[in-house]
C-alpha cells in the first residue's frame, strides 16, 4: 500500500501521521523520528537524497544524544580508533556506519558531514559500509560529526580500523597488484612466445634471442615478485617439516624458470617463461578469489565488538543519593552500580537492584521473547533493555561475561575442528614426496649415463609433472563453485565447507530463528464482545502502536492492512503487564489475561484457556469486559518444510535441536517430518549432541542463527547461517545464506555435489597425466617444448571442466525469479519446490 | 623483420608504463570501493538545492 507508507521509511503507516514538507509537497511519516530525520535533511539542503534514492530508508536509530556521545570526546577513549595526522592538527578516525541502504545514503551522509564546520574530508566506502573522516582538531569535535550522522537516522560508530581493516586492506591491495603483474606478464610473455611454437624455420637466431631477452625481463618480476607468497609457503612447510603443495610449485617455479635463464644466456634451448607466469597468474587468481570471500566475513567479525556498548552510565556513590557518571565500559569493575536506561544495551553482566523492565536476550539465548526483569535477576552483557530504567550491579566484566564465554567456546571448538583441508594435504604430500625421490633418483641415474643432459631431464621431469594440474585441480573448481553459489545467494567463507557439506549425512536445524522466523506473529484472534475479528485487531494495533516491545511489533504488522479509525489518548505502560489507553473516554487495557481482568473482574473464558503452552496468550478488554483474546507465536520459515521434504528426500538425517521446551520442539518435528529431536537444549548440551552423532561417524551440518548456536556452528564438520542471523553466528559459520529463505541450502548441497565430483574428475585427470608424462620424462623422451605443452594443456583441461560449474544463463535467470518472486505464504509452498529440483537431480546422479 | 628490433623493446616499455599506472592505482585506493562511484556520478552536487517539482 504505497498510499499509506511512511515517506521516509516505507513502514506503514498508523493512525497520526507525521507531515513533513519537502521541495514544496507535504509527505506523512510514520513516527517523530522519520520526521526529525526528514526536516533535517530537508533543512540541510539535501531533499536531492529523496530524488535518488533507490531503496527507502532504514527507520532511524533513536537519535543519539549529543551528550551522550560526547564520550568519544575523552581522550582515554579515542586513543583507539582516533589518530592525529598532519602534525597534530587534524584527526582522522574509522567509523562503522548503519542504515545505509543504497548508494544515495552514501551521498547524504557526505554532504552532511561536510557541512560540520572544521570537517576536513570524508570518504565512505559503499562496499564496506565504512566511513573515514578527517577534522581540525579544535574546531569541531568527533561527537558532533557522530551527532550530525545520527540526525539524518544513521549510527555512526567509531572502530579500531587499525587492527583487523588496516591488515585486510594491505593484505588485498599487495595480492591483487602481484595478481596483477602475473596475469599481464603472461598474456605479454605469451604473445612473445607464440613465434616459437609456430615456428616454420624461418626465424633468425637473432629474433629468436630477442624474443627470450624480452621474455626473461618480463617473466623476472612475475618470479621474483608476483610468486613469493608460494615460495614463502615452501618455506614455512620446509621449516615444519611437511610437505604441502606449495613444495613443488615453488621447485616447479624456480626450476623452470632457472633453466629458461640458462637457455636465455646460452643463447640457445627452448625457454619455459609463459608456463612460468601462466601456471603463477592461475594460481594467485584463484587465492585472490578465497581472500575476497574471507574477508566478507572478517567484516561481519568487527561489528562483534558492538554487541556491549562502549559506554557506561556508573553511580558514583550507590546506593546513597548519587549522581551518575559516563565513563568507557571497559573501566568498569565488579561492584560498580550502573544505570541502563530502556533502549540500551546492559554494559557487563550483572543484577538487576533496582527498577523493573525487561529484556531482550535473543542475541544470547535466540529465544525471541522478552524476559522481564526485576530486582536479584541476572542480566547479561550485550542484552538490550526495552523497557523502564534499571540499576545493575556489575558482577562479571570483559572475559568473564556470558558472551565473553560463549565467544570462547566458539574459538575452541573451531580449533579442535577437524581441519578437512590437512586430510587432502597429507596426500598431496605423499606425491610430492614420491615425486622429489624420483626426481633425484632419474637425474643420478642419468649423471652416471650422460652427464651433460641430466640437469635437462630434471627440470624436465620437474616442468612435465610440476603439480599444476593437481594444484589447480581443487582451487578451480572450489572458486567456479563459489562463485556459482554467491550468484545464488550463498556465501562460502571458508574453502573447505563445499567439500565437507557434500558428505554431510546429518542436517540439524535450529528452531528459533531457523526454521521460524523468530518473530512473533498474531496465530489467532478470538473475538468475545460485539466486535468482529479485523476491528478487535485494529483496536489492539492501535494501543500498541506506541510500544517497541516484540508482541506490539507483531500486531502491528498483522493490522496493518485494515483502516484505522481509532483515535486513543493516555497511554500508559505497565512492564510485563500490558498496555492501557483512553478511547472516547472509556479505559482499554491489552496485555496479560490478569491485568486486563483487573479492569473488569470477570474470569477467562475456557476457550481462552485452551490454547498450547507454546503461544503467548494476549488479551483486550475494557470497563466492561472482554472484548477478544489473541494467540501469538512464533512462525515458520514458508520454506522450511519444502526444504526439510527435498534433503530427506535426498537421504540425509534431519535432526532439530532447540534451546526451546521439549514438547514444543516435538511438535514441530512432527509437523516437518523431522527424524530427531532434541529440545530443552543448552548451548553445551547442543555441543554435547553434535559430538555424539559425531562419534557414531555422522558428518554434521549445523543450521543456526544466533549467538547461542555458534559454538555448536563451530563444532559441527560444516555450519551454516542464515542472514538474518547475529552476526556472530555468521561469523562462525562456513555457509552463510544470504537471503532469509532456507532454501539456497539445497542450491549449495546440489552445487557441493557437483563440485565433489569435478574435483574427482579432476584429480584423476591430473594423476593420469602425471602417470604417462612421468616416465617419458625419466626415459628422457619428453621435448621441453612437449613438456611445456602437456603442462599447459593440463592445466587448461583441469580449469576448463572446473568452469562446467558455474551457471549457466539459464540457472541465471531462474535464480533471478526466485529472489523476485513472491514469498507470500499461500504461494511460497509452489515457488520453494521449484528450485529444489536441480538439486535434488544432482543428487541423484551425484 | 628488423622492425622488430625496435617494437619488441618498444612493447616492453609499455608493459612496464601500463604497469607504473596500475601500480598507482592499486595504492591510490581505486579498487577499495567497486560500487559507490558507479552510483555517486548520478548525485548531481550543484543541482540547486532549491528545487521546486521534485518528484515527477
Amino acid at each position: 500500500m504505497p498510499a499509506a507508507s511512511c515517506y521516509h521509511c516505507g513502514l506503514p503507516l498508523p493512525v497520526v501521521s507525521f507531515p513533513v514538507d519537502v521541495a514544496g509537497v507535504e509527505h506523512p511519516t510514520c513516527c517523530r523520528g522519520c520526521q526529525a530525520v526528514a526536516l533535517t535533511i530537508v533543512g540541510h539542503g539535501l531533499e536531492a537524497y529523496y530524488r535518488h534514492r533507490t531503496e527507502p530508508s532504514s527507520s532511524p536509530a533513536p537519535a543519539a544524544v549529543l551528550q551522550e556521545l560526547g564520550i568519544y570526546d575523552l581522550p582515554e577513549v579515542q586513543r583507539a580508533f582516533v589518530s592525529s595526522v598532519d602534525t597534530g592538527e587534524e584527526k582522522e578516525a574509522s567509523l562503522l556506519l548503519d542504515g545505509i541502504t543504497c548508494a544515495a545514503c552514501v551521498w547524504l551522509i557526505e554532504r552532511r558531514v561536510l557541512q560540520v564546520d572544521g570537517v576536513r574530508s570524508v570518504s565512505i566506502n559503499y562496499a564496506t559500509r565504512r566511513a573515514r573522516v578527517r577534522w581540525r582538531d579544535g574546531a569541531t569535535k568527533l561527537s558532533a560529526i557522530l551527532g550530525a550522522v545520527s540526525e539524518i537516522g544513521y549510527a555512526a560508530q567509531p572502530y579500531d580500523a587499525a587492527r583487523s581493516d588496516a591488515v585486510l586492506a594491505r593484505e588485498r591491495r599487495s595480492l591483487m597488484w602481484r595478481l596483477f603483474v602475473a596475469g599481464f606478464g603472461m598474456m605479454q610473455v605469451m604473445m612473445y612466445a607464440l613465434p616459437a611454437y609456430i615456428d616454420d624455420g624461418t626465424m633468425t637466431a637473432d629474433i629468436e634471442q630477442l624474443m627470450r631477452l624480452a621474455s626473461l625481463v618480463l617473466t623476472v618480476p612475475v618470479a621474483l615478485w608476483s610468486a613469493m607468497p608460494f615460495y614463502a609457503g615452501a618455506w614455512r612447510e620446509i621449516k615444519s617439516r611437511r610437505l604441502g603443495m606449495d613444495v613443488p610449485v615453488a621447485l616447479g617455479i624456480i626450476g623452470a624458470f632457472l633453466a629458461s635463464v640458462y637457455a636465455t644466456v646460452r643463447a640457445s634451448g627452448d625457454v619455459y617463461f609463459d608456463s612460468v607466469s601462466m601456471f603463477v597468474f592461475l594460481l594467485l587468481g584463484a587465492r585472490y578469489l578465497e581472500l575476497g570471500a574471507r574477508a566478507k566475513a572478517a567484516q561481519a567479525q568487527e561489528r562483534l565488538v558492538r554487541e556491549t556498548p562502549a559506554v557506561a552510565e556508573r553511580f558514583d556513590r550507590y546506593p546513597a543519593p548519587t549522581c551518575s557518571e559516563r565513563i568507557a565500559a571497559a573501566a568498569l569493575v565488579p561492584g560498580d552500580h550502573v544505570l541502563v536506561r530502556p533502549g540500551a544495551a546492559f554494559p557487563a553482566d550483572g543484577r538487576v537492584v533496582d527498577g523493573e523492565g525487561a529484556a531482550d536476550e535473543s542475541l544470547l539465548t535466540g529465544e525471541a521473547r522478552p524476559v522481564v526483569k526485576q530486582a536479584g535477576d541476572r542480566v547479561a552483557g550485550g542484552a538490550i533493555n526495552l523497557h523502564g530504567p534499571l540499576t545493575v550491579r556489575v558482577e562479571q566484566v570483559g572475559e568473564d561475561t556470558v558472551l565473553a564465554a560463549i565467544v570462547r567456546l566458539m574459538d575452541r571448538a573451531q580449533a579442535e575442528k577437524p581441519p578437512i583441508a590437512r586430510a587432502a594435504d597429507r596426500v598431496a604430500q605423499y606425491f610430492v614426496a614420491a615425486l622429489l625421490v624420483v626426481t633425484a633418483a632419474a637425474t643420478a641415474a642419468w649423471l652416471a649415463i650422460d652427464p651433460a643432459r641430466a640437469p635437462w631431464i630434471a627440470i624436465a621431469i620437474l616442468v612435465v609433472t610440476c603439480p599444476c594440474a593437481l594444484s589447480l585441480a581443487t582451487p578451480a573448481a572450489l572458486t567456479a563453485a563459489t562463485g556459482a553459489l554467491y550468484e545464488s545467494g550463498v556465501l562460502v567463507t571458508r574453502g573447505h565447507a563445499l567439500e565437507t557439506l557434500a558428505r554431510a549425512t546429518h542436517f540439524v536445524f535450529d528452531k528459533t530463528g531457523t526454521l521460524t522466523l523468530a518473530q512473533l506473529r498474531v496465530t489467532k484472534t478470538m473475538p468475545c464482545g460485539g466486535r468482529d475479528a479485523a476491528e478487535c485487531l485494529t483496536l489492539a494495533a492501535a494501543l500498541e502502536a506506541r510500544s517497541e516491545h516484540a508482541i506490539a511489533r507483531a500486531f502491528v504488522s498483522a493490522a496493518h492492512a485494515y483502516p484505522r479509525p481509532y483515535v486513543l489518548a493516555d497511554f500508559r505502560h505497565t512492564a510485563g503487564a500490558g498496555i492501557e489507553a483512553r478511547l472516547d473516554g472509556r479505559v482499554m487495557r491489552i496485555g496479560t489475561p490478569a491485568y486486563v481482568a483487573s479492569l473488569h473482574g470477570q474470569p477467562v473464558p475456557g476457550a481462552a484457556q485452551t490454547i498450547g503452552d507454546d503461544a503467548t496468550l494476549v488479551a483486550l478488554g475494557d470497563g466492561n469486559g472482554w472484548i477478544a483474546f489473541f494467540t501469538l507465536g512464533d512462525a515458520l520459515r514458508p520454506d522450511a518444510s519444502s526444504v526439510i521434504r527435498a534433503l530427506r528426500a535426498a537421504g540425509k538425517t534431519v535432526c532439530l535441536l532447540s534451546g526451546d521446551r521439549t514438547a514444543r520442539a516435538r511438535q514441530l518435528a512432527h509437523e516437518l517430518g523431522i527424524d530427531e529431536v532434541r529440545g530443552d537444549a543448552a548451548p553445551h548440551d547442543k555441543l554435547a549432541f553434535v559430538r555424539a552423532l559425531q562419534e557414531s561417524g555422522a558428518v554434521v551440518a549445523m543450521i543456526g542463527d544466533g549467538v547461542n548456536d555458534a559454538p555448536v556452528l563451530a563444532q559441527a564438520q560444516v555450519s551454516v547461517a542464515l542472514a538474518d542471523s547475529t552476526e556472530l553466528a555468521q561469523v562462525s559459520a562456513d555457509v552463510v545464506l544470504m537471503s532469509e529463505r532456507l532454501e539456497p541450502l539445497l542450491a549449495a548441497v546440489g552445487t557441493a555435489r557437483r563440485l565433489s565430483r569435478v574435483i574427482r574428475q579432476n584429480l584423476a585427470w591430473a594423476v593420469a597425466y602425471n602417470a604417462l608424462a612421468l616416465p617419458l620424462a625419466v626415459a628422457g623422451h619428453v621435448t621441453p617444448l612437449l613438456a611445456a605443452a602437456g603442462m599447459s594443456l593440463s592445466s587448461l583441461t583441469v580449469v576448463l571442466n572446473a568452469l562446467r560449474l558455474l551457471p549457466t544463463k539459464r540457472d541465471r535467470i531462474r535464480v533471478q525469479a526466485l529472489v523476485n518472486g513472491p514469498v507470500g505464504r499461500d504461494g511460497s509452498d509452489r515457488v520453494a519446490l521449484a528450485p529444489s529440483r536441480p538439486s535434488a537431480d544432482a543428487g541423484v546422479t551425484a | 623483420m628488423d622492425i622488430l628490433y625496435l617494437l619488441i623493446p618498444l612493447s616492453l616499455v609499455l608493459v612496464f608504463l601500463i604497469g607504473a599506472v596500475f601500480w598507482w592505482a592499486v595504492h591510490s585506493g581505486q579498487f577499495e570501493d567497486l560500487e559507490g562511484p558507479a552510483h555517486q556520478i548520478l548525485m548531481d552536487d550543484d543541482e540547486a538545492p532549491v528545487r521546486r517539482s521534485a518528484r515527477r
